[in-house]
């Protein structure tokens, strides 16, 4: 099955949509619950990282009975140096983002502890790429 | 501990989950920062927070936190409401303090994760 879902930057009234459209999905597909959480925990830091860093941005999601996979792409500013903004603590989060209870730092670090697999790739000035590979079977 | 006794105790005004006041709650943590409630591996947890807005709900819904106390007076909306119905989170608003919150959740043998 294949699923796409629109994120706006800077609208954090919607964030988090995608993330738990997904939730209910692999819910109705009887997938364990421990995988649902570490899913759509990592993919809800970097559904919030697209409303809170970047312009706009793209959700797909395959899914099978085995994996899913959830790539978001967005348009942006780009990441630098990944190996920064990977390191526990590093934000470039503006104050309206902190008022939002974002912006420590912690999003990216986590996807890491929750994925099975995680790619990330960036262009200063174009955008970043996330992807998100999980197994059902543990 | 169930949400009952814990609504009584903060004196605190329960807005959704009226039917599920005999949910038994054991564990608590505090924070306004949701990166932090995103990094909690244990579920079942009661969030005790001042940041009243609809990623804390959407917090919630990803962390598998059922129960949410909005301290310090911070209002519930409608549309914070309604995700919480259609999550099934039992939300709670309470007057007093996170700090004095916190105090009397402990005292009554709530325990911290860390
Ligand atoms: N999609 C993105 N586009 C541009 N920059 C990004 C993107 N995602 C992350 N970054 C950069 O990497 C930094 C670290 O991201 P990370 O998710 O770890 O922390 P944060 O979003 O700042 O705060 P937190 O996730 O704890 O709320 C961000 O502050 C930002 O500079
Ligand atoms: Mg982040």
């Amino acid at each position: 099955m294949h699923f796409e879902y629109q994120i706006e930057g800077g609208n954090f009234t919607r964030a988090g949509f995608a993330s738990s459209e997904i939730k209910k999905m692999l819910k109705q597909l009887n997938v364990d619950l421990a995988i649902i959480k570490r899913t759509v925990v990592a993919t809800y830091e970097a559904e919030v990282n697209v409303v809170a860093h970047a312009y706009s941005g793209t959700i797909y999601v395959d899914v099978d009975e085995k994996k899913i996979i959830i790539k978001l792409v967005d348009e942006g500013p780009g990441i630098p140096d990944i190996e920064q903004a990977m390191k526990e603590g590093y934000s470039t989060a503006s104050s309206r983002v902190r008022e939002m209870g974002f912006g420590a730092g912690m999003g990216l670090p986590n996807m890491k502890k929750n994925a099975d697999d995680l790619k990330i790739s960036s262009e200063v000035g174009k955008g970043t790429t996330v992807e998100i590979r999980m197994r059902f079977s543990s | 501990m169930t949400v009952a006794e814990i609504a009584t105790i903060l004196d605190a005004n329960i807005i959704t989950g009226h039917d599920r006041t005999d949910h038994l709650i054991e564990i608590a943590f505090a924070s306004d920062l949701m990166s932090d409630v995103l990094t909690l591996k244990n579920d079942n947890v009661l969030l005790i927070t001042g940041l009243a807005n609809l990623q804390t709900l959407r917090t919630a819904e990803m962390s598998d936190i059922h129960c949410i106390v909005f301290a310090r007076n911070k209002k519930v909306t409608p549309e914070m409401q309604e995700l919480a119905e259609e999550n099934d989170i039992i939300v709670m608003e309470c007057r007093y303090s996170v700090f004095r919150t916190c105090g009397i959740l402990y005292q009554a043998g709530i325990s911290p994760i860390f």
